[in-house]
Formats: structure tokens, sequence, C-alpha cells
């Protein structure tokens, strides 16, 4: 099923969704990615404040290449989330929404979805330049220092993307792979 | 002896990040056209239309084909009559990497140590691999690698015992755990025999092979094909999300091997295999 979705999400709208539904997500959605993580947990550790507020905001696991001048962004694709597994339960119990990524996910973040009424999508994995035509705006809002990895508040259209992991559990790269399976 | 100079390597290794990152070969565009017409799956047949169009896109916009510009990998072929002037090779070629991801607005993706993970913000330094051979020309491959994929490779130490249905069994182990995170649909690159480094090193290489190429052993060709096939059967799909197109192709090579191992690495590659070759 299609469906458009507005970033930050709505959590009613959240557990509407379901694996395998095809979603265009239009709104603000923040950048972060290996490096932002590991910074955001140590700011956690400190007891300090994120650099935004998680509440119903989407994550997109993404470090662009350069922008050419007059363009927003350069190419924009997901990166894998299993990679920032580690930190995502505790940032999805401070009320993170959604993540956009690729690829699989561990038990730990499915349970804290789930917990949460989260919701984790996945963008075509090696589609950045496609992708980056969805993003209107990008601005650097922390962690300037980390160059492709700072955290970018962007500003999307009709970025789309498919309902992987749902906020009931269902998980879409284990039904759909079995579906096509032949051996 | 026939003198190269440092400045040619420099501008050729420049020239070859920028064009790979922005362009396939034509052997991989070939495959993708057919991957479109084979996938059963509505959803998987949606995405291969949507990276065929991110390629058209690539190309015409000059927006890299994928955000991760990869790092580096040279392949160079120094003939053995080649007298290279003007400084030392390597860094010839890490400063054609440097003007490359530059001027190519490319991602600048190395981390300078693999602990303390500082950017080296120049993309440098670059993997290079070296082979002296026969002749008076320098043969260079640059192959910009995605470390989606990357990560998911894998090598497997197996026994003699295990023979050519173990090496069938390791294949299929990587790639299915692999599954989405390493983009697919993807190219195996697979290196069978030698040492711990050399069945590495081979797997690499395989995938700069032309997906056109056969392979000129006679059972290699045919556990090719058999093992596409297979992986096309595991039901992964273009993007993980299910399909019959998880492989666009499987490249193997071989090296002998001790009495007491059969090496087996297992190189994955997403659906952006950059690999480029220019001969000076």
């Amino acid at each position: 099923m299609e469906r458009h979705i507005h970033a930050p999400v709505d959590q009613e709208k959240v557990r509407q969704l379901k694996a395998g539904d095809y979603i265009y997500i239009s709104g603000i959605i923040y950048t972060a990615r290996d490096a932002a993580h590991k910074r955001m947990q140590e700011t956690l550790d400190k007891g300090e404040e994120l650099p935004f507020s998680l509440k119903g905001n989407v994550i997109y696991y993404m470090g662009p290449s350069p922008a050419r001048e007059g363009r927003p962004i350069g190419s924009a694709g997901p990166t894998t989330a299993s990679r920032m597994d580690r930190y995502t339960p505790t940032l999805l119990d401070l009320g993170l929404g959604a993540m956009i990524g690729k690829g699989k996910r561990s038990q730990a973040v499915i349970d804290a979805i789930v917990k949460n009424k989260a919701v984790y999508f996945a963008a075509i994995g090696g589609a950045g330049a496609i992708l980056s035509k969805c993003i209107i705006s990008s601005e650097i809002i922390a962690y300037e220092d980390l160059g492709t990895e700072a955290i970018r508040r962007l500003e999307v259209k009709n970025f789309p993307a498919v309902v992987v992991i749902d906020s009931e559990g269902n998980n879409l790269y284990e039904t759909a792979v079995l579906q096509y399976n032949k051996n | 002896m026939r003198t190269i100079t440092t400045q040619e390597v420099t501008k050729s290794i420049k020239e070859m990040c920028i064009e790979a990152n922005y362009a396939l070969s034509q052997d991989m565009e070939a495959v993708f056209q057919a991957a479109v017409q084979k996938e059963e799956s509505p959803l998987g047949k949606k995405i291969l239309n949507q990276l065929e169009e991110n390629l058209n896109i690539a190309r015409q916009d000059k927006i890299p084909i994928c955000q991760d510009t990869g790092m580096a990998v040279v392949f160079m072929e120094v003939g053995q009559e080649v007298h290279i002037e003007g400084g030392s090779l390597a860094d010839a070629v890490n400063q054609g990497v440097r003007e490359g991801y530059a001027e190519g607005y490319l991602r600048k993706s190395v981390v300078s140590d693999p602990i303390d993970r500082i950017n080296t913000k120049d993309n440098t330094p670059a993997v290079i691999h070296y082979e002296i051979v026969n002749g008076d020309k320098l043969s260079i491959t640059v192959a910009p690698k995605g470390f989606g994929s990357e990560n998911m490779s894998r090598v497997f130490m197996l026994k003699p015992a295990d023979g050519i249905e173990g090496v069938k069994e390791a294949i299929l182990t990587a790639v299915r755990e692999a599954g989405p995170n390493a983009c697919p649909p993807m190219v195996v690159g697979a290196g069978i025999g030698g040492t711990f480094e050399k069945c590495a090193l081979m797997a690499k290489h395989a995938l700069t092979r032309d997906l056109k190429a056969q392979s000129p052993i006679p059972y290699i060709r045919d556990l090719e094909q058999e093992m596409l096939e297979k992986i096309n059967r595991l039901g992964i799909g273009p993007g993980g999300l299910g399909g019959t197109v998880t492989a666009l192709a499987v490249n193997i090579e071989t090296y002998p091997t001790h009495i007491a191992g059969l090496p087996v690495a297992v190189n994955i590659c997403c659906h952006v295999n950059r690999h480029i070759h220019r001969v000076i």
C-alpha cells in the first residue's frame, strides 16, 4: 500500500503503517551515522542535552557527498543501519519516532521499536543520486567537525522508503525473502 | 626502458576516480537491463527501475551514483621495463586520489587510524596493490569500494576434504548473511586457493573483471554460473526486500594452494560495482 507521511511523525500514524507499505516522507528529518551516534551517546552519558529533540523525530542514517554549487546536497542514500544498533534502543526510549536506513536490525532494536511504537524504514541503498532530488534543503546543526558525519537537518519532499519493521515488530526482510526463496 | 612521469600517473588516477563514481562500465549497465527483465517481484522490479534511473541521473546531473564514493582500491601492474620519474609512485597515486575526490565532489570516507578515527579529509591513503609484470606499460585499475558491502565480506579457511561443495556453501553463507546490508543486487567476487591473504586479494580482483568475460577455467565457469543461479534462488532480491535477482554476477579467481588448505574469500560488492581500467 502507498502512503504519504509527515515528519516529525505522529505516533497514531506510525501505528497504522505496516511492514511492506511503500511510503513517501515529507517534512523535517535529521541525519546521523556512526560518529554522530557515538557523540550523542557520550552527550547523554554526561547528562547533557542532545543537539535536537528526539520526540517524534526521524533519523536518517546518511552521510552525503559534497554539494555542488547551487544544490542543497550531494549524493544522499542510506547507510547500513545495524552499525547504529548499539545506540538505538536508548534513542527510541527517549522518543525517537522513526529511522531510515538499510539492512537488518538487532533483536534489541526490534524490541525497542515495538515497546515505543516506532518504525524502521528502508530507503534504496545505492540510489544516492535519485534520493538527493527529494531533499530540498540541508543545514548542519551539530558536530560540524565530523564532516560528512555531522548532524544535518534536512527538509524532504516525497522521499521514498519502504516500511521494513513496523510498530508491531513485523519484519519485511524476514517475510519477503521466504516468499521468493526457491532453495 | 620507458619513462613514465608521476604527473601522468596522478592525472590518470584523478580522472579515473571521478569517472568511476559517475558512471558504471558498460558491462554493469548491460547486466542491469537484463536484471529488470528477470525480476519476478513487483517491488523488486520497481527498485531495479529506480536504480537504472539513478544511474541516468548520476551521469546527467553529475551526482555520484552512491554517496559512499568508497575507499580507493588501486591495482597497479608495473611493467619491469618502466622507469617512474618525478618521485614516489605511491605518492603520485595518493595525489591523484586527493585531487579526484576534491574536484569530483566525492565523499571523503577515510579515517587516519582504525581506533582514533580522525577523517583525513581527502580520502587518502588509497589501498594500492602492485604487481611487477613483463613489458614497458603501466596498467592501472581503480575500484572505489563502498563499505556497506565490504563489511559483509568473509574469509573461510576450509579443509581440503570440504572440496567444491564446501566452497559452494561458503559462498552461499556469505551472501545469505550479507542479505539486505550489502545493497543487493550484488556482484560476488570469490578467491579460491593461495593463502589467507592471497584468496582475499583474488576475491577483490575478481570484482574488477569485465562481467562479459568468462573464466578461462571450464569448471570455474560452470561454478560461477551455478552459484549465480543458487544465489538468485535465496529470495533476498533487490534491496533485500524479496525477489529473484539477488546477484548480478559471480566472478571467481583461483591459485595453487598448500596440501593442507582450501582458503576461500568472498568479497561482496553492491550493485554500484565501480571499476575502471587504463594503460599508460
